[in-house]
C-alpha cells in the first residue's frame, strides 16, 4: 500500500495518509555525533522539513537545538516510526538513537 | 518538483473552493474524505479557515480581514454576535472562559472551535454588513494592514485607507493573484508616524514626497521583502520606487505578479519574497518590475518621512501606539483601548460594541498591537465613555507593562507553536505590574511573546523579546523561552538581540524585574531609553543583566502542553481528547 508522506503548515508536523503523526516542539534524545557532541544530546525539533521512508521506517528531515550546548542545526532522516502492516507506529522521542552509517543518519538503537 | 501543496492548488484554488466547502458543511465534516483531509484544509485557508492543532479535529480556526483594520459600525458587534454562537469549545480557558474573539497583529480577527457545519452560515452573516473571510490565509494576498487611524489622524499625509482598499477591492478574489507561491503579506502606511509595520512586510507602501514635473506630488516609496519568520528576520529592501496613490496599485499589481511567477514553488520554505530579494537584490527586482510588469516608467524613490516614525521604535518622539485619547483633524477624538494579548470576552464584546455606538460612531478599528481603536467621539462624550464600567479593563490609560504586552496563540490551537502563550503572558503582565517598580520616565516597554519562530507576535521587534523554547529542569523537559532585547522599528528598525538562552518560562518574569532594576541601575541618566541602553552594549554585557531567577510567580503551564488535546482541560491527556467530533459535539472514533 502507498504511503502519502509530507510535511505540512510551515514544516508543524509530519502527516502520514493525511493524519497528523509527528508533531514539532517534542524533545528528542539522540547520542553523541548525530547531533553534536552532547552525550546524550536532548534536541528540541522546532520544524521539519522533508520526510520520506527507509524500508519501512519513516524518517524526517528537521531543524533543532540542542538543550544543553544550544547547537542549531538540521539533522537529516531521523527515524520517527515505522509502517507496521500499513499503519504508522511513532517512535517515542526519549528513546536513544545513534548513528551506525553517516550515510544513513541516525539509526533506532532502543 | 513542485510540492504537494502546488499541485493541490493546480488542481483546486481560490474562488472554486467554496461550493466545495459549501458541500462539507451540508454533509457534514464525516464527509470530507479521509485520505483528502491535507488536501482540503490547505485549501480551506484561502477562505480563512484554519484545522486546529492535533487533538483538535474537526475544529476550525475561522480569520477575518478588515483592509486597515477598520471595522465599519455594526462590523464589531456582528463579530461578537458570530463568536457568541459559534465559537465555544468543548472546555473552558481558565482566563479567557468560553467564547471570545483575537485581535492578532495583523489587524484581523480570529475565532476558535468553528465548525465546518456552521461556516456558510457564518458567512451569510458575515457578509450581509460587508465583512468576509476571503484570503485570510493560505498562499495570495493576505490582509492589507495599514494606518488604523487612516482618515483621522493628525499625523496623515497621504490617505492610507484609500489605497489599502483599493488593493483590498482590486486583488482579492482576482483570478490572477489568487495562487501565489506563497503568503502574501501587504503593509500601506500613510502618517509620519509609521504606524503601518511596513518593514516586516513582504510589499510595503511608505509616505513619500516626489517633485514631478516641477510639481511635488504626494504618494508612496515602495519596499519589498520584508518578514520574520523562520529564524530569518528580513527588513523590508528600498526598490527606490516612488508611485502616486493611483500607480501604487498597479505597482502593487505588478510585483505580485513578478513574485507570483518567480517565487520558489519547489520549496515552500524558500517561497517567500525576501528569499527572492535576498538573490536578485533591490536592482533586479526594480529592473524586472519595470521591464515585464508595468507599462509605464516607474519614478525612483521619493523623500521619506522615516525619521520621524515613532510607532514601537523604543526611543523616539511621538507615539508607540494608538493607545488613549488623541483628537482627530475634524476635532472629535480617537480612543484606543488596551486589549491585553488581544482576546476579547463575548460579553465584554457587546460592552465595547454598547460604549462605540453610544460614544462614538460605533466604528472600531483594531491595530497591530492587538488592540482595538474608538473613532468620532465627540469632546463632550469623553468622559461618559471613559466612565463606561467596561473601559476599567480595556483601559485607554493602562500600566505601561501591560499596555506594551503581545502574544502569539501558543499551544492553545497552534501546531507550530512550542509554549503556552496568552494566559502565561497575562499571568506575566498581572506579576509584572504588583512586583516591578518602573524605571523613571519609561512609558511604554513592549513584551512581545511568540510561540515559535514563525513569529506571529512579531518577537524581534520589541524592548523585551520572548520566544517560545524547551529547556532541561530537574531532569524533566519544561517550557522555556529565549529572551532577546532591543528590537524596535522606526527609522533604522533593529532585530533584537536574543541574549538569553532557553529560560525556565517560570523564570521569565524575574529575569525582566532583575533586568528592569540593572537598566535603573546603569543608564546614564533618566533620559537614556531603554533601546538606547541596549544599544551601548554589546551581547555578552546584555546578558548579564538579564539574571533569570524563580520567584513567587507561579507558571501552571511548565509540562508539554503540546502534548495535551487542550492545555486548560481537567483531563488534559490526548486520548481524553473529544475530537474530531460530530457537529453537536458527539466524540467520533479516530485514528489521527
Ligand atoms: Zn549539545
Amino acid at each position: 500500500m502507498a504511503i502519502a508522506l509530507r510535511t505540512l503548515d510551515d514544516g508543524a508536523w509530519i502527516s502520514v495518509n493525511d493524519s497528523r503523526q509527528v508533531s514539532v516542539s517534542d524533545v528528542w534524545t539522540l547520542s553523541r555525533g548525530v547531533f553534536c557532541e552532547c552525550e546524550p544530546a536532548y534536541v528540541l525539533l522546532e520544524g521539519f522539513f522533508g520526510t520520506g521512508v527507509d524500508g519501512s521506517v519513516v524518517v524526517a528531515d528537521a531543524v533543532g537545538q540542542c538543550l544543553e550546548c544550544g547547537t542549531r542545526d538540521s539533522i537529516d532522516r531521523l527515524p520517527v516510526g515505522r509502517i507496521v502492516d500499513g499503519e504508522f507506529k511513532p517512535y517515542g522521542p526519549e528513546g536513544i538513537q545513534s548513528t551506525v552509517d553517516p550515510g544513513a543518519g541516525a539509526v533506532r538503537q532502543t | 518538483m513542485p510540492s504537494d501543496v502546488e499541485e493541490w492548488k493546480e488542481e483546486l484554488y481560490g474562488t472554486d473552493i467554496r461550493a466545495e466547502m459549501e458541500r462539507f458543511a451540508e454533509e457534514g465534516w464525516e464527509a470530507i474524505p479521509d485520505d483528502e483531509h491535507d488536501a482540503w484544509f490547505e485549501r480551506f485557508k484561502w477562505y480563512g479557515l484554519y484545522h486546529q492543532r492535533a487533538g483538535q479535529e474537526s475544529y476550525f480556526m475561522m480569520r477575518i480581514g478588515p483592509p486597515g483594520g477598520v471595522l465599519e459600525p455594526g462590523q464589531f458587534r456582528r463579530i461578537v454576535e458570530i463568536a457568541d454562537e459559534y465559537s465555544r469549545g468543548p472546555t473552558d480557558n481558565p482566563v479567557f472562559g468560553n467564547g471570545w474573539l483575537d485581535v492578532t497583529t495583523r489587524q484581523a480577527i480570529q475565532l476558535h472551535w468553528i465548525r465546518i457545519e456552521d461556516v456558510p452560515d457564518i458567512w451569510d452573516e458575515l457578509e450581509e454588513v460587508g465583512l468576509s473571510t476571503v484570503q485570510a490565509c493560505g498562499d495570495s494576498w493576505r490582509n492589507i494592514v495599514g494606518c488604523p487611524v487612516a482618515g483621522k489622524d493628525k499625523h496623515e499625509h497621504v490617505d492610507a485607507d484609500w489605497l489599502a482598499t483599493e488593493l483590498h477591492d482590486t486583488y482579492k478574489e482576482n483570478e490572477a493573484h489568487s495562487n501565489l507561491p506563497r503568503k502574501w503579506k501587504v503593509s500601506v502606511t500613510g502618517c509620519d508616524e509609521g504606524c503601518g509595520q511596513g518593514d516586516i512586510n513582504d510589499l510595503a507602501f511608505e509616505p513619500a514626497e516626489k517633485e514631478v514635473d516641477g510639481e511635488t506630488v504626494t504618494g508612496y516609496n515602495v519596499r519589498v521583502g520584508g518578514g520574520l519568520s523562520r529564524n530569518e528576520p528580513r527588513f523590508a529592501r528600498d526598490i527606490d520606487v516612488f508611485a502616486t496613490p493611483e500607480r501604487a496599485v498597479d505597482v502593487a499589481g505588478g510585483i505580485s505578479a513578478l513574485f507570483r511567477d518567480n517565487g520558489d514553488r519547489d520549496n515552500r520554505y524558500n517561497a517567500r519574497i525576501k528569499f527572492l530579494v535576498d538573490e536578485w537584490g533591490p536592482e533586479k527586482l526594480r529592473e524586472t518590475l519595470q521591464e515585464e510588469y508595468v507599462d509605464f516608467e516607474l519614478h525612483t524613490a521619493g523623500e521619506d518621512l522615516r525619521d520621524s516614525y515613532s510607532y514601537n521604535a523604543g526611543e523616539a518622539d511621538g507615539k508607540h501606539d494608538h493607545v488613549g485619547v488623541h483628537e482627530q483633524v475634524d476635532g472629535d477624538y480617537y480612543v484606543g483601548l488596551n486589549v491585553l494579548v488581544g482576546r476579547i470576552g463575548v460579553d465584554e464584546g457587546y460592552e465595547l460594541a454598547d460604549a462605540a455606538e453610544e460614544h462614538g460612531s460605533g466604528e472600531v478599528r483594531l491595530t497591530q498591537r492587538q488592540n482595538i481603536i474608538f473613532t468620532d467621539v465627540p469632546e463632550e462624550n469623553l468622559e461618559d465613555l471613559r466612565s463606561e464600567p467596561v473601559l476599567e479593563h480595556y483601559s485607554p490609560d493602562p500600566h505601561p507593562l501591560q499596555r506594551g504586552s503581545i502574544a502569539c496563540t501558543g499551544t492553545e490551537f497552534c501546531s507550530l507553536s512550542i509554549v503556552e502563550t496568552k494566559n502565561r503572558q497575562v499571568r506575566y503582565a498581572r506579576w509584572l505590574v504588583d512586583n516591578v517598580e518602573l524605571p523613571e520616565g519609561v512609558e511604554d516597554f513592549h513584551i512581545h511573546l511568540s510561540g515559535c519562530t514563525a513569529s506571529c507576535a512579531q518577537p524581534q521587534i520589541a524592548d523585551v523579546s520572548l520566544r517560545g523554547m524547551k529547556t532541561r529542569k530537574d531532569g524533566e523537559p519544561v517550557e522555556a523561552l529565549d529572551i532577546g532585547l532591543g528590537g524596535g522599528l522606526g527609522e533604522d528598525p533593529q532585530f533584537a538581540s536574543w541574549v538569553g538562552e532557553r529560560v525556565p518560562a517560570d523564570e521569565v518574569p524575574g529575569a525582566i524585574a532583575n533586568l528592569l532594576e540593572n537598566f535603573a541601575a546603569a543608564r546614564n541618566d533618566e533620559s537614556q531609553s531603554f533601546r538606547e541602553f541596549v544599544a551601548d552594549r554589546d551581547d555578552d554585557e546584555l546578558a548579564e543583566l538579564i539574571e533569570p531567577e524563580e520567584t513567587d510567580y507561579e507558571d501552571p503551564f511548565m509540562h508539554n502542553t503540546k502534548r495535551t488535546w487542550y492545555p486548560y482541560a481537567e483531563d488534559d491527556d490526548m486520548d481524553a481528547s473529544p475530537a474530531p467530533a460530530k457537529a453537536d459535539g458527539t466524540p467520533l472514533p479516530s485514528d489521527d
